[in-house]
């Protein structure tokens, strides 16, 4: 191969990379704005950080479900049924370990949540690769036929969790040593919340390397952009959907896990009503980003505790008002995807 | 005419309801750039797209290698060494340039992992590949994006290269740019089918030319020849040459 110079007459420069600081600084301003109402600064702080908690462990569903969306445009609203399933299986791999979360001891209570969380999420992505084969593949581009049977699959999945755990609300206490508060200065901070904040910390950090660090991550980001050039490219975008199909299953599995002891208690409708919540927050977030998400799901959390605190009627559609004021300035979303 | 690398023979493609290619038989020769006019509508996008199994022959066969590839799937083709550069060129904005290109070197998991004689070459093929890098894909220029797209092509050796309307919206600096670099790709043996309407683009880079019109192929012959006859282009283009240069 000779070396040929060809392309003289190009620019030196191109435009500066801009970040899009905007949306960082949302979950900030929304924080501050709620101070000046909560009364004192200790309420602001407990309410702020059980924002955050809820904002991560809705993080860790809704990321899952947004690639799978971004990816191959599935609409999928059976994913709450992987949520109920996390949490059931919490309960009963808990329930084996009871001496162990009995017990005061960090340690052995971090070892009956560990087995928890990986039974969640070995299940829950087992019976999601089930449901990509069985009930979202026959489907593909069909957005109608996807919402009605992928509800349909969710209830179904709802009935078959009933028949093995039983219908009623069953009480899925934290383990000891997670249970109260810890005092910073005048606010009480949860222990819980506290560590549901670092898993979901732990899981943005993995989620990010991920997908800048690695070549599946590279596809992911590709694909959700134009999976039509990563065929052309050679690459089978099928088999990497059902891989995120498989890892969004898993996640919602554990974030399944993480939202049982954020409630204490766990029904086989559960999924169905955090649907509504993950919903909301990738389609803040706009379709296919995980940064977004990520946004998107601390403003839920956040905004769901002050209204909660200062005016529960408002808190039933505190979400929707959010989404509808977010939509009304970037009808994309915070994060639009390009080339979608 | 050498051996012909790829052959589309009685080639039929529908999309939902419309029938789109009307029995296309196209023959592109081994290290030869066979260039496909036709006006807007014709079927070129779509034979390029149904070679690379992008929408599915109905009836017909595509053969590459002397085998059929018409049900094969599309990353079954690329595996097979079919490059495709389609007219919206095809760029991941929201990649760098560098992981845009990471992701064409199929076997490559960092940039250090692509052939450092190859990508130096492409370099030089294409120095805005060098200077930008590290940046969002999305921020190039149209031009640059399109150099983006061939380079992305070429990362790797390829049997094929499938490359539509590349001269698209491009200023006549840079599309004297795509010249100069498909020329130093054709001294490479690389086999190119080049749709194009451009005729004093493609003119000047055409070993051969078909034809296209109505879903069908309806000239074949060389570029030489094409472009000697005036009342040819007339009666096929609809153009006169001489107001194109």
């Amino acid at each position: 191969m000779s070396a040929v110079a060809v392309a003289p007459a190009l620019p030196d420069a191109l435009p500066a990379v801009k970040l899009d600081r905007l949306p960082l600084l949302l979950v900030p301003a929304l924080a501050l704005i709620a101070l000046p109402f909560m009364g004192s600064f200790s309420t602001w702080v407990t309410l702020t950080v059980a924002g955050i908690a809820m904002g991560m462990i809705i993080f860790i569903i809704a990321s899952g479900l947004t690639l799978v969306f971004g990816l191959m445009d599935v609409l999928n609203f059976g994913h709450g049924v992987f949520i109920a399933l996390g949490a059931y299986l919490a309960i009963s791999v808990l329930g084996l370990m009871g001496g162990w979360t009995a017990s005061e001891n960090l340690l052995l209570n971090l070892l009956a949540l560990l087995p928890a969380m990986l039974v969640a999420i070995a299940v829950a992505g087992a019976v999601g690769f089930a449901f990509e084969r069985v009930i979202i593949r026959p489907v593909y581009g069909q957005h109608l036929k996807q919402i009605l049977i992928t509800m349909g699959g969710m209830i179904v999945g709802e009935e078959l969790i009933k028949v093995i755990w039983g219908p009623q609300t069953i009480p899925l206490p934290l383990p000891a040593a997670f249970r109260g508060s810890l005092l910073l200065g005048e606010a009480a901070v949860e222990k819980y919340r506290l560590i549901a904040v670092v898993i979901g910390l732990a899981v943005f950090a993995a989620m990010f390397w991920v997908l800048s660090r690695t070549k599946a991550g590279l596809l992911i980001r590709a694909g959700v952009q134009d999976r039509e050039m990563v065929e052309s490219l050679g690459y089978r975008i099928r088999r990497l959907f059902v891989g995120v199909f498989v890892a969004g299953s898993s996640l919602a599995g554990l974030g399944g896990v993480m939202w049982g002891l954020y409630q204490q208690n766990v029904t086989p409708q559960m999924g169905a009503q955090v649907n509504v919540l993950i919903f909301i927050v990738i389609i803040i977030g706009g379709l296919g980003s995980v940064g977004g998400c990520f946004i998107g799901a601390l403003l839920v959390g956040l905004l769901a505790n002050y209204t909660g605190f200062l005016a529960p009627k408002v808190a039933l559609f505190s979400n929707i008002l959010l989404m509808v004021v977010v939509l009304l300035w970037r009808p994309q979303g915070i994060y639009p995807v390009a080339n979608r | 005419m050498s051996a012909p690398l790829l052959r589309l023979e009685g080639v039929h493609t529908h999309i939902d309801a419309y029938h789109i290619l009307h029995g296309v038989d196209l023959e592109v020769a081994q290290g030869e750039l066979t260039v496909l006019l036709g006006r807007n509508g014709a079927g070129k996008t779509t034979t390029l797209r149904t070679v690379m199994g992008l929408w599915q022959a109905t009836q017909g066969r595509v053969l590459f290698e002397g085998e059929d590839i018409a049900r094969s799937h599309t990353p079954q083709i690329a595996h097979r060494g079919i490059a495709y550069v389609p007219e919206n060129m095809g760029i991941f904005g929201d990649l760098t340039v560098r992981e845009n290109m990471i992701l064409a070197a199929r076997g490559a998991r960092r940039a250090e992992d692509i052939d450092a004689g190859r990508l130096e070459w492409i370099f030089n093929l294409f120095p805005a590949i060098k200077r930008f890098w590290q940046h969002p894909a999305g921020l190039l220029s149209g031009g640059q994006k399109q150099m983006l797209a061939v380079a992305r092509a070429i990362v790797e050796p390829r049997k094929l290269l499938l490359v539509d309307e590349p001269s698209k919206g491009l200023a006549p600096a840079i599309i004297q740019n795509m010249i100069a670099a498909f020329r130093e790709l054709k001294q490479t043996d690389t086999t190119i089918l080049l749709v194009e309407q451009n005729f004093n683009f493609a003119r000047q880079l055409g070993d051969r030319v078909a034809v296209m019109d109505d879903g069908r192929i309806v000239h074949t012959g060389t570029m030489a020849e094409l472009a000697a006859d005036e009342e040819l282009q007339q009666r096929l283009l609809g153009l006169s040459l001489a107001a194109h240069q």
